[in-house]
């Protein structure tokens, strides 16, 4: 009798011991492959479409500027009209020489020749804006620029 | 007979395992790069004497506040905006050493004499949108690309790719280097034929 009730007993429970390991796998896997956004968004950004783009460089070497009308929450404060944004604060078109000053001298010696300006604008801003930015940007020799894109056709922009 | 129950897996390799897949994500996963239209502004210092650029040569485009386009003093629909730039580089109208021997296009001699001399000038107000902004700019990076594309495909058949993807295989830091030093002269060569030479004025105020 006793043999036949081990024979019911069934399989063992399966160890659980190697759960950890599965955990911090998929861990590390989203650490890798999640990107970090730099710097919270105080400006609308629908970027416009392109799709004669290239890929944007290293990180290391791209320095950003966005630019549109400020988010819901900061119209009360600073107005629906385009502003620039740099790190973390709204700015003037004065202050860009000033930041890319900055950040030149924060990057690596080699890299301080390579450095692009990715410029991240809303699609609704007015060109003037841009052109005074650009002017800046002239003036520190900071000439390699880049227009952040979407990728998609050029007509999503003309509605 | 006696039966003994199933043994007990061993999960010692486990670990083993998932560091293996841990691995491989890593290697594999490529995090996103933006990407965009890449320019490069002139610098600051003026020129002493510009030179004298002849009238056919320019290919003028004007975008106004509304974000419609002026182009060659003619009404233009963006839509046509990519080809009429096509064939404005493409004419190839000089002759004898001015003349392009890889021209496709009509040799109207009141166009471009060739696509070294030919200058696409973009100028656009104030109040235009960004948006339309980008979009004239990619239609006439697309412009070239399309010629630069043409002549890629006519002249290196045997790479098996267009001009672009070649040009994006160059850029990556993937690609070994014997790959990248075989592209170079001729993404070099190709360029010169078309050399991008888009020239922006200053933006018009409006009253």
């Amino acid at each position: 009798m006793s043999k036949f009730k081990k024979n019911k007993k069934g399989l063992p429970a399966i160890s659980t011991a190697s759960l950890p390991d599965i955990v911090f796998m998929l861990l590390f896997f989203f650490m890798v492959a999640t990107v970090m956004r730099d710097s919270t968004l105080m400006v609308k950004n629908t970027l416009p479409a392109a799709d004669q783009v290239q890929k944007l460089d290293k990180k290391d070497r791209v320095m950003y500027i966005y630019a549109g009308k400020p988010s819901m929450r900061y119209q009360e404060k600073y107005g629906s009209q385009a502003r620039i944004q740099l790190n973390d604060k709204f700015a003037t078109v004065s202050d860009v020489a000033a930041f890319v000053l900055a950040e030149r001298a924060s990057k690596r010696q080699e890299l301080q020749n390579v450095l692009t300006t990715a410029l991240k604008v809303d699609g609704e801003t007015n060109m003037g804006l841009i052109s005074d930015i650009k002017q800046e940007l002239r003036k520190v020799n900071a000439l390699k620029i880049n227009y952040t894109t979407r990728v998609g056709d050029y007509t999503q922009n003309m509605d | 007979m006696a039966r003994r129950s199933a043994p007990e897996v061993n999960a010692g390799s486990m670990a083993d395992i998932a560091f293996l897949l841990l691995i491989f994500f890593l290697v594999t996963t490529t995090i996103e790069t933006d990407s965009g239209i890449n320019r490069k502004l002139p610098p600051t210092d003026e020129i002493e004497d510009p030179p004298i650029i002849k009238e056919r040569n320019i290919f003028t485009v004007v975008v106004n506040k509304d974000n419609r386009l002026l182009v060659e003093e003619e009404l233009m629909d963006i839509s046509n905006l990519r080809q009429s730039a096509i064939d404005f580089l493409d004419n190839g109208g000089g002759k004898g050493d001015e003349a392009c021997l890889y021209c496709q296009g009509d040799r109207n001699p009141k166009s471009s004499d060739n696509p070294e001399k030919a200058i696409i000038s973009l100028k656009n107000d104030r109040q235009t949108s960004y948006k339309a902004y980008i979009a004239v700019q990619n239609e006439l990076v697309a412009a070239y690309n399309d010629l630069r594309n043409r002549e890629f495909n006519r002249i290196y058949p045997m790479i098996g790719t267009n001009f672009i993807d070649a040009q994006k295989r160059y850029s990556d830091p993937r690609t070994n280097i014997d790959e990248k030093q075989r592209l170079k002269p001729l993404l070099d060569s190709i360029k010169a034929m078309y050399p991008q030479k888009l020239s922006e004025a200053e933006p018009s105020k409006t009253n």
